[in-house]
């Protein structure tokens, strides 16, 4: 950098200079005690009162998870391990069991599966990754437990969380595509595009590698 | 009824009143600065949470009480003695109501021990040795952080100790004598127009500064200033023996509010409800009440200005004791004594007051400037601007 962009980018700051009453401190004093007591003599609290009012929480809050249940009843989830790997927390374990026959929508179904809420960092990649929305988080904040045992949820837990919240307004069922979701009812994969429009000029839609899926855009610019 | 007897009751009286208004002023304090801080503050216990203090009064009492096994034991578990003793030991000789003629009827006494001579002396006396309990405590923690908290602790009240007394010295020469009780009725009997604050404005302030730096309250709270020093000496501390670190200087808080209504706004007097002559029925209980609420108006003061202004540093601590109030308070006590050889009239020391502020202020400015000056920074800025100037001619030269 030259000497006169050093001179262009550094600006110097004198302090403000110090009169005869800010010497005496006691304007300073007395303009702060105004301050103060305005905020004394006309109080507005912005202090909620916890357990008597509840918090007004946004409506993309992550709290406690929920298995979902599908209009008979039966546990969404499909076993399918996304979840599981998506999670950086390493906080979900599900056992799969093939499912029963009288169940030809699916393959598999958990025959347990365990959450650790402590070990949980509440990143909502599960909800992501699920492929048959069966895993979603809901508004519960005040989790609370005696034992580290207790806050292991396991399946009967997280469908109770969702007998729980199901009726709550501000914790939908966020999904009503198909039985399962968009996933189960695939005969074969369609081709995928990006999730955002690539314009053709762009870098990342002409480049082409091996195991790619090619893009309907590039399809269409040939 | 003996003396004795009355004086064992009124110990009594004020050994279990202080401790109990203490812990309301927490609560006060707790409130005030919510209240500033647009908060609620403590209302979880009792009604609008009065009854916090009991609840935090029983915590401390059944808190673990640590001793580290690095700390000298004796000197720890003494220092915080010495810190209550030395701030309830003060209080002996502060009048807390109407005192002598105009005091209460029967046994009730509105002082511990009356009629004494060095009064003020004993306060000044009593009160140095508070430091002892700051020091000890910090010394006795073996940790850094409070040794550092002890020391600045002690630089800070050795120095302002100067101020402090010099400035209640005017006042001394004023009356004629350092009993507070005497100094108190000199007021009263003079009326409204008698109150030190009209003669000796500056020493009222020069005191109130310098007994907030005596107490270690905020802004000279550097003993303990928690961003820097975890607690200041009291780090190591816990429990009862922290809550009577807590409860000296909170006892300090009421001698001085009390020292400073009674020396310089004419203790209980209040023109037109508590004069001389007042003998309405339970006068002597308002009386008691005009001067508590004085007391009461310079401990909300010193709670509102914990909460406005920030903490000094410690050069400027230094600076403001030594090359501001010093000077100031010795010219202070110089200008009364002027007046007082000269016998002019004592509202001479109004003008004089002000036109010692005004020198002080001016004094501060330029010493301020001829520092700016002496900066190189102060160079750069001016050629600044000289090259502007000289650009700025160019150009119509150019032209």
């Amino acid at each position: 950098m030259s000497e006169t962009q050093r001179k262009k980018h550094v600006r110097w700051v004198e302090e403000p200079e110090l009169g005869f009453w800010e010497s005496t401190f006691v304007p300073a004093i007395m303009q702060g005690l105004k301050t103060t007591l305005k905020h004394v003599v006309d109080r507005k609290p912005v202090t909620q009162q916890f357990p008597e009012v509840k918090p007004e929480l946004p409506l993309h809050y992550r709290g406690v998870h929920r298995l979902n249940r599908d209009e008979q009843d039966r546990v969404k989830c499909v076993a399918c391990m996304m979840c599981a790997t998506a999670c950086p927390a390493r906080c979900i374990t599900i056992e799969a069991q093939a499912a029963p026959p009288e169940w030809p929508d699916r393959d598999k179904f958990p025959k347990s599966f365990v959450l650790d809420e402590l070990r949980c960092i509440y990143c909502g990649m599960c909800e992501e990754a699920c492929p048959v929305d069966a895993i979603e988080l809901t508004h519960i904040y005040d989790l609370t437990g005696e034992s580290r045992a207790d806050l292991m949820y396991d399946r009967e837990k997280l469908l109770s969380v969702f007998d729980r919240t199901k009726n709550d307004p501000r914790d939908p069922v966020r999904t009503g595509r198909g039985k399962l979701g968009p996933a189960s009812e695939f005969v074969q994969l369609p081709a995928v595009g990006p999730a955002t429009t690539v314009p053709s000029s762009d870098r990342s839609a002409r480049a082409e590698a091996a195991g790619v899926i090619r893009t309907t855009g590039r399809e269409g610019q040939q | 009824m003996p003396e004795l007897l009355i004086t064992i009751i009124t110990i009594a009286i004020v050994v279990g009143a202080i401790p109990g208004v203490c812990n309301y002023l927490i609560l006060l304090e707790r409130k005030l600065s919510a209240w500033m801080q647009d908060r609620v503050g403590p209302n979880r216990v009792g009604p609008l949470g009065l009854l916090q203090p009991l609840a935090d009064g029983v915590k401390l009492l059944l808190k673990e009480e640590v001793i580290p096994p690095h700390v000298d034991r004796v000197l720890f578990l003494i220092a915080p003695g010495i810190s209550v003793f030395t701030a309830l030991l003060a209080f002996a000789v502060v009048p807390f109501g109407p005192v002598g003629a105009a005091g209460a009827p029967g046994f009730l006494r509105f002082i511990i021990a009356p009629g004494i001579d060095i009064g003020l002396v004993f306060i000044f006396a009593v009160g140095s040795l508070a430091v002892y309990g700051i020091v000890l405590g910090g010394w006795a923690s073996n940790n850094k952080y409070s040794a550092l908290g002890a020391l600045r602790a002690s630089a800070q009240v050795v120095s302002y100790e100067i101020p402090l007394g010099m400035s209640v010295l005017g006042i001394a020469l004023m009356s004629g004598t350092v009993n507070l009780e005497e100094i108190m009725q000199h007021q009263i009997s003079g009326g409204f127009a008698a109150w030190n604050i009209w003669f000796q404005p500056l020493a009222a302030l020069l005191f109130f500064t310098a007994s907030l730096a005596e107490a270690n309250r905020l802004p000279f709270d550097l003993a303990e200033c928690e961003q820097e020093l975890v607690g200041g000496w009291h780090t190591e501390y816990s429990a009862l023996k922290w809550a009577l670190f807590f409860l000296g200087e909170y006892t300090h808080m009421i001698t001085i509010s009390f020292l400073t209504s009674i020396l310089f706004l004419g203790g209980w007097h209040l023109p037109g409800i508590a004069e001389p002559d007042s003998a309405y029925p339970l006068a002597w209980l308002v009386k008691m009440l005009v001067l508590m609420g004085k007391a009461f108006f310079f401990i909300c003061m010193m709670i509102m200005l914990r909460w406005t202004i920030p903490r000094f540093r410690f050069d400027q601590l230094m600076e403001l004791a030594w090359r501001v109030m010093i000077p100031l308070s010795l010219a202070n006590l110089l200008m009364v004594m002027f007046v007082r050889h000269f016998e002019l009239s004592n509202w001479w020391m109004l003008p004089g007051s002000a036109a010692l502020f005004a020198a002080w202020g001016m004094i501060s400015a330029s010493l301020r400037e001829a520092e700016r000056r002496a900066r190189p920074g102060y160079v750069r800025r001016k050629k600044v601007e000289t090259h502007h100037d000289s650009h700025a001619a160019g150009h119509a030269a150019a032209h």
